[in-house]
């Protein structure tokens, strides 16, 4: 079996502790959640920081819960505690969509949210999720916190805002009476990652819609969204001809990758066919 | 569930340990002073060493040895024979050949420090082309892969065929109807879940070499470790304790194993070296890898006359098949199947490659399922040229049972069969004419829906030896049965069970001949210092073979205690005869009431009673079966799928299986060895694939892209069986441990392109991904076998 | 450094490297080899074990997060000489046959039916469906796990 090399390890038991070691150590130091990213990684010998710090101690990054109009979403809950939450259900089904096509269960006890977004893998289901809703990222550093939005959190493949020194402490998603939401994924096998997978947001107002997210995954979508689609969606009907050029509008602003999971052509086909998807039944689940 | 007398379900008497975590796997071996060794494995699949530096790794504090193709070399060890006389690099010394191959070998102090020790050896390679797509494999100017062979000019291993090649063609000249469709069953690997590895103890004192090891046969790797190393056969013992799945990747010897026996004798220390999983997938072997070329001929009204067939078959780099010697391509020349043909032929091209090798594993009856396969689709080909029912068509075609035993166009013999009863029962198990009507509904609101069949005919259980050995070793199994006085029996066989059930099936066998319950027998297996000799469990062949062994065996013992019986009913040994009831077995005057029953025998036979000239005391024999035939199990399987057109998923929605196996021993356990096939092939047909980019980086090297079926995939299976017995084997039996593997692939593949039709295509390779699926409907199939670009 | 971690009921401390995952802690510094491991990316589930109550793949935690945590492996689940339901189960519908993988989905099974007593076959599926088998098909696991749910909801 594959081992890490060795590294130096410290728990942190407080935000500013995991902050001043953070500065300790310094650019080679980790953050280690779930570790089901990272791990995997220092066993096959692609990642190899000097030092790990263990975060999995910090409950006051686990709350999960409503405050006023914004579901927040500690970076540090895990994949099975959004996945249960019933409050989270019930205001933005795409979470549990998307929740319950990652990975598998015994992954999702111990993966974290925070840690698949920090992750920036460009496959992530949570990053098309968490762009979809328009999320807000709050990232703690020395010099205090800041918000970013979710779709300025990633800067490029495996690569975030977050700075060495600073933590992702919490996602804020806004609320919206009426809203509705979905996600559909293509994979190869349950458990895998996704050959295209498309999340989609929309609120209506007076029958036409007022408010449209679109989040892609797997097909190089920037940012993991498609604002020209979103764009064309403000103000029409949520009829099929009008979802469908909006899933036409986002597929044909993709760059995929061709690799095992496909060809080019096909999960640019797949970008629209599942933003069509989602787009549908996110218009079926919210109110007018 | 209570235990029967003999044959029926009973529970497994190996699961009280598996179940408490007190199952003992080669990685659960520790031995005192143990190290632990770690391969340096080629980053390039084809390239020249130019250099080896491991002075680093030797000044690691921890390591005790570092070795390499060199070290080996000075031992005449760098290269091995393989099982099938090829040789094969155990650490190469001039070239790399495929991605994954053994470089060097480190032994450390722990397995951190080993595999830490391998950063700091320095290979310098010279990178040459490589030969990935093996149909360029014999292009002229490809690169020469085997220059290490004298006098080699290009990358051809073999010219083989099968068949009556003129008669075929002469068919085929005068058919109705031809079809013909070129098809790649791809490279996969079996993947059990534990990988390969060994722990080899050499103790120098007495010299003698002990090395765990999950082998399924024990008693070959005992004498092959002596041929090779050149030590003395008695002063090795294999051991090959619990096995976490093989289905044939246990097969044969890999470099780790003999460079862990070389880190014993070099360090003087037990030495433990497991694979990791990329490993694993990366070197060890692989099966299939059939570019093949089908053709039927037939009459208008779908009278299959003949089939040929051409396959490029790909061994990769060394070629280490394990197969009977005879037969380069396995068995692969049973592909007429279950049909009643006039003629075939086929040509078979072995060819080297820049990957791993292998060929033969994976539950694959020596390439049946390449058979299998070809000769499944190639029927619903048929059907979709004539415009037929896919059953029908089978229906019709089928070999009658009055034809058995029958001698098929290549050449074997098929013991016994009775298939229509079989197609029928899953046609009606499955409900086929309603599952037809929804399809045909389903199709008018444009919903995917397709219903696939698959008829396979199994030969499996070799060998006879005289036709089939491995290496030289005849394809016979030995069985020692001894029942001790009080009349508990331990019984001996070489095979070895890597989740079959032996210390049950067999322990049934020996209960059902002798008249004992099976919980007094103790099956011993695995440990060649304990166990006579036999060429193991793979190719389905442990009940054709060892089971007809312990049958033999038992039965022997059983006369004996006839000579022990008569001498104490003071009868003549012709006047008993054999009862078994609720109590037991016991040996009865005929006529009379009186008997004795086998322990009250066991404990005379051990006693002071004076035994008939000629007549030895004890109650134990030994037994070395030699099968006559092969078996032929049979079944019919039914798999329905639903296929999105949107997106080119397939969910196997239903998979009925009808065996015939013959008889069955435990019905528990067959019934469960059908279902682990039947997973496998939804597998291959769906998400199974090993594909190499051009520069031949294994593009399914980790279980992230090395994708295995989870419970989410696999339906809920409808079983059901027929019993046509096997009329040379003792009791009828058949081995049934690959049918589902072999049969069940085309029935999915079959349901794919059935719920197709629409769109007008016939064929697409396996595995049938989303993409594939897809890439089908648009008519722009997708090359399974290379890296998607 | 060192760790206290308590294994099926019995607390253990030990110095070890951070690196040292905890599939390797149990297997070689306390003799559990009970649980197995088979590949190096958390696909295959053959080292689930559970932590503080909940099943996590151990070849993917570092034995240093185990500590001052519970951890139960195959070897805990007997208690008192009696066999837990869900081991009864996997006997009882032949849920086994290399047995390699049976340990992981033991303990999963144990987690499921604790939280949900009577789970359908799809619920079952769902849950081991990060596990993988290669000899059963599945089909015998989840005949044993719902054979467990119905043998302690007649107790």
């Amino acid at each position: 079996m594959q081992v890490p090399a060795s590294f130096e390890y410290e728990r942190a038991e407080s935000v500013p502790h995991a902050l001043e070691l953070l500065e300790r150590y310094g650019e080679d130091a980790r953050l280690v959640a779930g570790g089901h990213s990272l791990i995997p990684m220092m066993k096959l010998r692609l990642a190899q920081p000097d030092a790990l710090i263990d975060i999995n101690g910090l409950a006051e990054l686990s709350h999960l819960g409503v405050d006023g109009d914004t579901l927040v979403i500690g970076a540090l809950v895990r994949h099975a505690a959004l996945l249960a939450d019933e409050v989270v259900g019930t205001y933005f089904p795409i979470f549990h969509e998307a929740e319950r096509v990652i990975a598998d269960p015994v992954v999702r006890n111990r993966g974290t949210v925070g840690g698949s977004l920090c992750q920036a893998d460009p496959s992530e289901d949570l990053s098309a999720a968490f762009a979809a809703v328009r999320a807000e990222a709050v990232i703690l550093g020395p010099g205090g916190s800041r918000t970013v939005p979710i779709r300025e959190f990633h800067v490029g493949p495996y690569e975030t805002v977050v700075e060495p020194g600073e933590i992702l402490t919490e996602l804020r998603v806004p609320i919206r009476p009426g809203a509705g939401s979905a996600y559909e994924k293509v994979e190869r096998r349950v458990g895998d990652w996704p050959v295209a997978a498309a999340g989609a947001y929309l609120r209506l107002d007076g029958g036409v819609i007022a408010e449209a997210g679109i989040g892609l995954t797997a097909v190089g979508a920037e940012h993991f969204t498609a604002p020209d689609a979103e764009a064309y969606l403000i103000g029409k009907a949520a009829e099929e001809a009008v979802l469908r050029e909006a899933a036409r509008i986002a597929a044909e602003s993709c760059e995929p990758q061709a690799d095992q999971r496909g060809p080019v052509d096909y999960k640019r086909h797949l970008a629209g066919e599942l933003t069509y998807r989602a787009l549908s039944r996110a218009a079926e689940r919210s109110g007018s | 569930m209570s235990t029967p007398m003999g044959f029926g379900r009973m529970h497994r008497k190996e699961d009280a340990r598996f179940i408490r975590g007190r199952g003992s796997y080669v990685d659960d071996v520790n031995l005192p002073g143990m190290l632990y060794g770690a391969i340096l494995r080629s980053p390039h699949a084809h390239a020249r060493i130019v250099s080896i530096d491991t002075s680093a790794a030797l000044a690691h504090p921890k390591v005790k040895a570092v070795i390499t193709g060199e070290t080996l070399a000075g031992l005449n060890l760098a290269w091995m024979p393989t099982l099938s006389a090829d040789t094969q690099a155990v650490l190469a010394t001039d070239k790399v050949r495929f991605q994954g191959q053994e470089v060097a070998f480190v032994v450390a102090e722990d397995r951190y420090s080993a595999r830490d020790a391998l950063e700091l050896i320095d290979v310098e390679y010279e990178a040459l082309d490589a030969v990935i797509d093996a149909r360029k494999s014999l292009d002229e100017g490809a690169p020469i892969i085997r220059d290490d062979q004298e006098g080699r000019a290009d990358n051809k291993i073999f010219d083989w065929g099968a068949g009556d090649k003129d008669a075929t063609d002469a068919v085929f000249a005068q058919a109705e109807v031809t079809v013909a469709q070129d098809m790649l069953y791809p490279r996969v690997h079996p993947a059990p879940l534990e990988t390969c590895g060994a722990v080899a103890d050499f103790d120098k004192v007495t010299g003698k070499l002990t090395v765990w090891c999950p082998t399924q046969a024990p008693h070959a790797h005992r004498t092959l470790y002596a041929l090779v190393a050149g030590l003395p056969e008695h002063k090795i013992r294999v051991i090959s304790p619990d096995i976490g799945g093989g289905f044939g990747g246990k097969v044969g010897i890999y470099p780790g194993y003999v460079c862990a026996i070389v880190g014993s004798i070099v360090t003087g220390k037990p030495v433990k070296w497991m694979e990791d999983r990329s490993e694993n997938l990366m070197s060890t072997a692989f099966a299939r890898d059939y570019h093949m070329r089908g053709e039927v001929a037939a009459t208008r009204d779908g009278r299959i006359q003949a089939i040929r067939v051409k396959v490029l078959a790909d061994h990769g780099a060394f070629n280490g098949t394990a197969q009977p010697t005879k037969f380069p391509a396995g068995f692969f020349h049973v592909f007429t199947g279950s049909y009643d043909l006039r003629a075939a032929h086929c040509e078979v091209t072995g060819v080297y490659t820049n990957k791993a090798p292998g060929g033969v594993a994976y539950a694959c009856s020596f390439r049946i399922t390449e058979a299998v396969y070809l000769v499944e689709r190639m029927i619903d080909v048929l059907a979709d040229e004539l415009g037929v029912d896919a059953a029908e068509l089978r229906m019709k075609n089928l070999l009658r049972s009055e034809q058995f035993p029958y001698t098929s166009p290549t050449g074997w013999e098929y013991d016994s069969g009775d298939y229509q009863k079989t197609l029928q029962l899953a046609m009606d198990m499955a409900g086929y004419d309603a599952l037809r009507r929804e399809q045909a509904e389903k199709r008018e609101r444009g919903e995917l829906m397709g219903i696939g069949i698959s008829f396979f005919t199994e030969a499996v259980g070799a060998g006879p030896r005289k036709h089939m050995d491995i290496l030289g070793l005849g394809m016979a199994d030995g069985a020692e049965l001894r029942v001790h006085p009080t009349g508990k029996a331990v019984l001996r066989v070489s095979c070895q069970s890597q989740g079959q059930g032996h210390e049950t099936t067999f322990a049934q066998i020996v209960g059902a001949e002798l008249g004992i319950s099976p919980d007094d027998v103790e099956v011993v297996h695995g440990d060649t210092d304990q166990t006579p000799f036999g060429l193991g469990t793979y190719g389905s062949r442990s009940t054709p073979v060892s089971g007809a062994a312990t049958a033999m065996v038992a039965r022997k013992v059983r006369e004996r205690a006839r000579q022990v019986a008569a001498a104490m009913l003071e009868a003549s040994p012709e006047d008993l005869e054999w009862t078994v009831d609720e109590a037991g077995g016991s040996w009865t005057v005929a006529g009379t009431g009186a008997g004795k029953s086998i322990q009250e025998i066991a404990l005379a036979a051990h006693s002071n009673l004076e035994l008939p000239e000629g007549v030895e005391g004890h109650l134990d024999a030994t037994c070395v079966y030699n099968p006559p035939n092969l078996t032929y199990p049979f079944g019919a399987y039914i798999c329905v799928v639903d296929v999105d057109p949107g997106t080119g998923q397939v969910k196997v929605r239903r998979f009925i299986a009808v065996d015939d196996c013959g008889v069955r021993i435990n019905p528990m356990i067959v019934e469960g060895q059908v279902h682990g096939g039947l997973a496998d092939g939804v597998g291959m047909a769906l998400m199974q694939l090993m594909a190499f980019d051009e520069d031949g980086n294994h593009l399914g090297a980790s279980f992230m892209d090395y994708l295995l079926p989870t419970a989410m995939e696999c339906p809920s299976w409808e079983l059901g069986e027929t019993v046509t017995p096997s009329p040379h084997h003792p009791i009828g039996a058949k081995g049934v441990g690959e049918s589902a593997t072999v049969g069940s692939p085309p029935a999915v593949v079959n349901a794919v392109l059935d719920a197709l039709r629409p769109y007008g295509v016939r064929h697409a390779d396996m595995p049938l991904t989303p993409a594939a699926v897809w890439r089908a409907i648009k008519g722009d199939p997708i090359r399974t076998d290379m890296a998607i670009t | 450094m060192r760790v206290s971690v308590t294994v099926n009921g019995q607390n253990y401390v030990r110095e070890i490297e951070p690196r040292l995952l905890l599939v390797h802690f149990l297997r070689d510094e306390l003799g559990l080899t009970g649980t197995h491991w088979g590949c190096d990316t958390s696909n295959c589930g053959v080292c689930v074990v559970q932590l503080d109550g909940v099943p996590v793949k151990s070849c993917t935690v570092l034995a240093v997060m185990a500590d001052g945590h519970e951890v139960t492996t195959v070897e805990g689940l007997e208690k008192d000489g009696e066999l837990d339901p869900v081991q009864q189960g996997f006997v009882q519908c032949h849920g086994l046959q290399c047995g390699f993988c049976t340990p992981g989905m033991l303990m999963t099974a144990r987690w499921l039916l604790d939280r949900n007593p009577d789970p359908d076959e799809g619920e079952i599926r769902e849950a081991i469906s990060g596990q993988l088998c290669r000899c059963t098909g599945y089909e015998n696991i989840v005949r044993s796990i719902r054979w467990a749910a119905e043998k302690e909801a007649s107790v």
